[in-house]
């Protein structure tokens, strides 16, 4: 179980991520998550949105290049310790992970959602899961 | 009809082409002695006179023209003929120098014309043909040049000239264009929109393209040949010789026909000025055998090739020069290195990038650097940091092992590279010297 992230290549000057948010901003793109990684000549920004397929046309027709990665969206118990928990079982099964990021929109306050970008999607949902740790889908996405 | 827009002289016998342009040779110094006192006194200087140059063995007597004569006969002083006996300028876009102003009689748009006929017939139309010309017109000889030839061979043309990319493929499909003349940077451009319509090679009725007016890889052709689902021919020439149609492509694909019975094509050491051997890589030099308004002899180009009177399988027996490596004027010296665009194109198209770049040279502490700005595209690009890392290090790798330095290699966003509509603006030299 995985939701659609989507990536977007930046340049690395000034006013470049301006260009895109106004792009999703005007197109009424709501942010659900976002994590930018970058070198000195460009970024990579990463995106979490309910409107995958609007905003991958969005981005495309506003002249950036972009593309969908499947990775996981995990409830993490928001408990000391709670990310710990989820990593020792990650840890445990052997994939490897790439980066991690949190996600905004949690209304309930006893948890908190982290992306995981991992090189082995079911392997580590099926751990987790395995362990009662909530991975979301597409639609449960859009609840939280 | 067949193959050839004139058989008899496009398949002449060698030995025959020799005789034909001995004498014609013989009329054309007469005619610079007689009508052109600028060239009548670089002859002088050299103590020479009309009856010195007996045969195509003299040639290399004669003393040459440069682009500086050029610029010093501006604007009448190289002209064989009265202005009243002239019907046409043509002009070049004077981004090298000094702008360029050639004139025609109408006998000499006539043979123009029929070189370019040649061409067309050579990358396989007829006057069946659709033709449709988005080279610029006006001044540039790339669309008149054109026009002129589909007319002569009786083909439909559509002289759209450059820009406007969306009626250009308009006119591609709703009029059946079967033959698209423009240049290489032009029609990568037209195919890069054409894939965006997501139109696939089946859906376009193009069969050939004949593309020229600047240097081009290889690699380029077959990107634009896969595109578009056509056969890419090259064509070359200059504005001071007529325009295109000089030397032109057959469906060999290998080296441009010089049309021999208008031009006798040399190549010499760019530093010594000697005639070098067939085979020879080395400075072009042309001289014109039938031009009444503007004949020129032992014109320098300052492009480099070589030349091969190798049979080609066409059956065409006029001397084929090879790809243009690039223009002297295009080469960059950085570090002491010598560097054409065409050599980095052909490092970006191999590792998938798309042909549109930009070449950023500057002087820093005193050290040139190389700056090769490239576009990203979807299937280059993932959502890895160190993926994105490794091909660009790859880039700057494949470029390091081409040109034997180092090159800045910077990912830009798509479209942010200015597209060209006629000649492509590839350098920008920021050195101050």
């Amino acid at each position: 179980m995985s939701v659609k992230q989507i990536s977007v290549f930046l340049e690395n000057r000034p006013g470049c991520l301006n260009e895109m948010t106004q792009a999703l901003a005007d197109a009424k793109i709501d942010l659900r998550g976002l994590s930018l990684a970058e070198t000195s000549d460009f970024g990579i920004v990463r995106l979490i949105v309910d409107d995958v397929l609007g905003t991958a046309t969005v981005l495309k027709d506003s002249g950036f290049v972009a593309s969908l990665t499947d990775v996981l969206a995990v409830e993490v118990p928001n408990v000391p310790g709670g990310l710990n928990k989820v990593l020792c079982i990650l840890n445990k099964t052997g994939v490897n992970i790439e980066y991690m990021y949190a996600i905004l929109g949690n209304k309930r306050s006893e948890t908190a959602y982290m992306i995981f970008r991992v090189n082995d999607n079911e392997k580590s949902s099926a751990a987790l899961e395995g362990e009662g740790i909530r991975i979301l889908n597409q639609a449960a996405l859009s609840e939280i | 009809m067949g193959k050839y827009f004139q058989q008899e002289i496009e398949c002449m016998p060698h030995e025959k082409i020799r005789e034909l342009q001995n004498e014609k040779l013989l009329k054309q110094v007469r005619h610079v002695w007689n009508d052109v006192p600028y060239y009548r006194a670089k002859m002088q200087e050299k103590g020479l006179t009309p009856d010195d140059i007996k045969s195509l063995n003299d040639l290399h007597k004669l003393p040459f023209l440069t682009k500086d004569d050029l610029r010093k006969a501006y604007p009448y002083g190289l002209m064989g003929k009265p202005l009243k006996d002239c019907v046409r300028i043509q002009s070049t876009s004077g981004t090298t120098g000094q702008r360029v102003v050639a004139f025609y009689t109408l006998h000499d748009i006539h043979i123009w014309e029929e070189m370019c006929a040649r061409a067309i017939v050579a990358a396989g139309g007829s006057n069946e043909s659709v033709v449709q010309v988005s080279y610029g017109y006006g001044l540039f000889t790339g669309g008149p040049g054109l026009n002129g030839g589909s007319h002569l061979l009786g083909s439909l043309t559509i002289p759209t000239s450059s820009g406007n990319t969306d009626r250009q493929i308009m006119f591609i499909k709703d009029l059946s264009a079967t033959i698209l003349c423009c240049t290489p940077s032009y029609a990568a451009f037209i195919g890069e929109r054409m894939k965006e319509m997501g139109l696939t090679p089946d859906d376009i009725p193009l069969k050939a393209g004949i593309f020229g007016a600047e240097a081009w890889s290889e690699e380029m052709r077959r990107d634009i040949e896969a595109t578009m689902g056509i056969k890419a021919y090259d064509i070359y020439g200059l504005t001071e010789l007529c325009g295109p149609g000089v030397s032109f492509e057959c469906e060999d694909q290998h080296g441009m026909h010089i049309n021999e019975d208008y031009f006798i094509a040399e190549i010499i050491d760019p530093k010594t000025g000697e005639v070098l051997p067939e085979g020879s890589l080395g400075e072009l030099v042309f001289t014109t055998l039938d031009k009444e308004a503007f004949p020129l002899l032992r014109y320098r180009t300052r492009d480099i090739t070589s030349l091969s009177h190798e049979p080609c399988p066409c059956g065409r027996t006029h001397v084929r020069m090879s790809r243009l490596k690039g223009r002297t004027d295009d080469m960059l010296i950085i570090r002491g290195v010598n560097v054409f665009p065409s050599q980095i194109e052909t490092v970006l198209i191999n590792q998938g990038y798309p042909a549109n770049y930009q070449i950023i040279v500057d002087r820093v502490n005193n050290t040139d650097t190389l700056d090769v700005r490239v576009e990203m595209t979807p299937e280059m690009f993932t959502d890895n940091l160190g993926e994105v890392n490794k091909r660009q290090a790859e880039l700057v790798d494949g470029l390091k092992s081409m040109l034997g330095l180092k090159a800045k290699v910077t990912l830009v966003a798509p479209k942010t590279i200015v597209r060209s509509e006629g000649k492509a603006v590839r350098v920008i030299d920021n050195r101050k010297i």
